[in-house]
């Protein structure tokens, strides 16, 4: 999927910088949206730094992901509002439906759970968002035709 | 400069130590105590814990002993009342991220935490409970790694980057979710892990300790179908008696077989006559390539399985230059499945055969190719520990003490000096020089210590004259030593230039299998040394001290092998070789 040439333009283009390791990883997060298990490899190979020691740095930071993100993701909001409002509830939900846990994708790559902060929109609590769409008030009973309509256009797609 | 000296006070009482001391060794040498976690002898400190702190006189700021050089004029206060109760603290802090599983973990009764806990009375968790919740790791059967029980001092992925040079461990993420795992977040057994379980002998808890297979031994022993034997290896001798008391070093072989007799065995083996028949066997090899195919040399020794994989792993293009032979233990599960059941009338089948290992890593080997079933029958059905099979012993109850020696079981248990110090860094090579010399020559060797090969460095070398070719050994100990003297081969072979060596023993633990990962714990070069002198002392007490003066192996040959690298001793005693990923995904 990732090609030897690209890494080794990535490569040779910070070899000799300092701090290179992390630069490197963000150029790849940025260009693939995470750090696939495979260029790990590769570029310890080519860096000659230990996996062990990529995986250290890679887990360290938070701006890393090691899955693929999902193709929509969802963020159930658990500010104070929506918390009281029973958002708790709602990520129950999702996660028996999607059978992931927050900051995972599912299986079949479509969905990524995340748990985000207030989302300004208190009003409506509880408040959950896929991609651009905001869905307010939502109870737990919407959330497989909320889930459907994504899935359906994807079978569209 | 180098030698300057360090005059200074420590607890009341004047040291006088080199330059760069630290203020926690310093301490010893006068005999003071200060407690440590994270800190072990082999290694540097990480100063990661900080229960190790002390105070100097006049000052209120803490240092911590282990990592902290002890200068001129300074007036250590090791012990006030501050100092305990900051050291209370600490601890109460990582047990408050520590689950209170002493009863049911695998380090009850030697745990470095549980006992520091028990020393500063903790009576109570006075911080609120954090546990992390995080999945175990039983996946290579060897070494068991319950991350949940790992208080981060570092200890283990030092030993296996650092000394071992394996890089199967490291740490992921940070702060409060920060964890011990196998690289790459895989399991252990998909990683670059070659299970020497030097982790698991440097580890102060119960995070990473071997895989207990007791029971299966009580269960077989139980089983009135089976007929169970045991072997034992030359460096178990030599550290059973610290689980029991005794001084480092005690070699214990006859009250071992005694013991292993009353525990319900009903052949009880000595792995040190494989070792002399491994010996002929490798010897047998070495003479071939010396004498027809110098260019094929140098021939590396293959009797430490951790090796083994690591070579397989790393060093894929050394194949052709490794001994075909099986591990000695191997060879005599074998021998006992056949020429010990053939002359005894048993069936091999029923047959139930035990090794008793430093080792863990032997744990893997008995299933590691299909050759180590080569008489239809596994070699070996169960590798225990030095450490599991003192757990037996307190389980069964009998005392050392009050048992008379007694004789192994013959044909598989006489041994010579040679076959004894297999359990040493170096004993291989001298072993096996003993004999080639013998073979090639067809002279006795005059000096036979070879004293060069001996010892904790990491690297030695040794040149021996045999028939005026001057004999170039290298004994390499400790994973991460062996690179430098497998890179100069690689280099000669590119060069096409004449190997730098003709003869090179590996072992994968520091000080070989004396410092194995599954002997007694609180290894450090003080023991590792003791445990080889007591090997050394068995050797020089034997009055027979080359393998192929061994009137047992003799035998062996006379009346079933035929002679070395005969077509069944190719069959039964040797195995092949593959290279294998270093991750397998
Ligand atoms: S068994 Fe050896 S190689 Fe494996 S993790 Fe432990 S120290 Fe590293
Ligand atoms: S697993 Fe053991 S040796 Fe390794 S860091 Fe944790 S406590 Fe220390
Ligand atoms: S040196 Fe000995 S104890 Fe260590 S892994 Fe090798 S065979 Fe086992
Ligand atoms: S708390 Fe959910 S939008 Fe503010
Ligand atoms: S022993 Fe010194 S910081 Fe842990």
């Amino acid at each position: 999927m990732v090609k030897t040439g690209e890494l080794k333009k990535i490569v040779s283009k910070w070899k000799d910088k300092e701090g290179n390791l992390i630069m490197v990883f963000h150029e790849i997060q940025n260009r693939y949206g995470y750090v696939p298990r495979d260029v790990s490899m590769k570029l310890s190979e080519m860096l000659d730094v230990p996996l062990a020691r990529i995986y250290e740095v890679l887990t360290f930071y938070n701006y890393f992901d090691l899955k693929p993100p999902g193709k929509h993701t969802i963020s159930i909001c658990m500010g104070t509002a929506c918390y009281l409002k029973g958002a708790n509830e709602l990520l129950k939900k999702f996660r028996d439906l999607l059978n992931v846990s927050e900051g995972e994708t599912t299986q079949d790559g479509l969905f990524k759970l995340n748990v985000v902060r207030c989302l300004g929109c208190c009003g409506l609590a509880p408040v959950v968002t896929i991609d651009e769409d905001v869905y307010g008030k939502v109870q737990k009973e919407d959330i497989p035709d909320i889930l459907a309509k994504y899935a359906v256009k994807e079978k569209n797609a | 400069m180098k030698n300057k000296k360090i005059k200074a006070k420590i607890a009341g009482i004047e040291v006088n130590v080199k330059e760069g001391t630290t203020i926690l060794e310093a301490a010893k040498t006068v005999h003071i105590g200060i407690p440590t976690l994270c800190k072990h002898a082999d290694l540097p400190p990480t100063a990661g814990c900080g229960i190790c702190v002390v105070k100097i006189k006049g000052s209120p700021k803490m240092l911590r002993a282990c990592c902290t050089p002890l200068e001129n004029g300074m007036d250590i206060i090791t012990q006030d009342p501050e100092l305990v109760e900051v050291r209370r603290t600490i601890l109460e802090l990582i047990l408050s991220n520590h689950p209170n599983d002493c009863l049911k973990c695998g380090r009850n009764n030697n745990c470095e935490l549980q006992t520091l806990a028990g020393d500063f009375g903790i009576r109570e968790d006075s911080f609120e409970k954090l546990l992390r919740n995080l999945p175990e790791d039983k996946s290579t059967k060897t070494i068991e790694l319950i991350p949940q029980k790992c208080i981060l001092c570092g200890r283990c992925t030092n030993v296996c980057q650092q000394i071992q040079d394996v890089w199967a461990l490291s740490f992921l993420e940070r702060g409060f979710y920060t964890r011990i795992s196998a690289t790459g977040d895989i399991e252990l057994a998909e990683s670059p892990c070659i299970k020497c379980g030097q982790c698991s002998a440097h580890c102060p808890t119960g995070a990473i300790f071997e895989y207990d297979e007791t029971q299966k031994v009580w269960d077989a022993l139980m089983d009135p179908d089976r007929f169970c034997v045991v072997q034992i290896a030359p460096a178990v001798r030599v550290g059973i008696g610290e689980e029991f008391g005794y001084p480092p070093g005690t070699n214990l072989t006859h009250k071992l077989y005694a013991m292993l007799k009353r525990i319900g065995f009903r052949g009880v083996f000595d792995t040190s006559f494989a070792a002399d028949v491994t010996i002929m066997e490798e010897a047998t090899e070495f003479k071939r390539k010396f004498e027809k195919d110098k260019k094929n040399l140098p021939l590396i020794t293959s009797c430490c399985p951790a090796w083994v994989d690591f070579m397989e792993k790393y060093y894929p293009d050394m194949i052709e230059h490794f001994s075909s032979c099986k591990s000695p233990h191997q060879i005599l599960g074998v021998l006992s499945k056949t020429y010990y059941a053939e002359k005894n009338g048993i069936d091999p089948s029923k047959i139930f055969m035990v090794s008793i290992m430093p080792c863990t890593s032997k744990k893997y080997e008995i299933t590691r190719s299909s050759e180590m079933s080569s008489s239809g029958y596994p070699d070996i059905d169960v590798v225990l520990t030095t450490r599991e099979l003192g757990r037996m012993i307190k389980q069964a109850d009998i005392r050392f003490k009050h048992l008379p020696g007694e004789d192994p079981d013959n044909i598989l248990g006489e041994y010579t000096g040679a076959g004894v110090i297999f359990g040493t860094t170096g004993g291989v090579m001298e072993a096996a020089l003993r004999t080639a010399y013998k073979m090639i020559t067809g002279e006795k060797l005059k000096d036979l210590e070879i004293k060069k090969v001996r010892g904790l460095k990491g690297i030695k070398e040794a040149t021996l004259d045999i028939k005026g070719t001057k004999v170039k050994a290298a004994i390499a100990h400790g994973m991460g030593n062996v690179g430098t003297v497998l890179e100069k081969i690689r280099e000669a072979k590119k060069a096409k230039k004449e190997t730098p060596y003709h003869f090179i023993e590996v072992m994968a633990c520091p000080g070989g299998c004396v410092g194995g990962g599954g002997q007694p714990y609180g290894v450090n070069n003080e023991l590792r040394q003791k445990r080889a002198a007591g090997l050394y002392s068995d050797d020089r007490g034997h009055k027979v001290r080359c393998s192929h003066d061994n009137p047992y192996v003799k035998e062996l040959y006379k009346k079933f092998l035929g002679k070395p690298l005969s077509e069944k001793a190719e069959k039964l005693l040797h195995n092949k070789y593959k290279k294998r990923p270093v991750y397998k995904r």
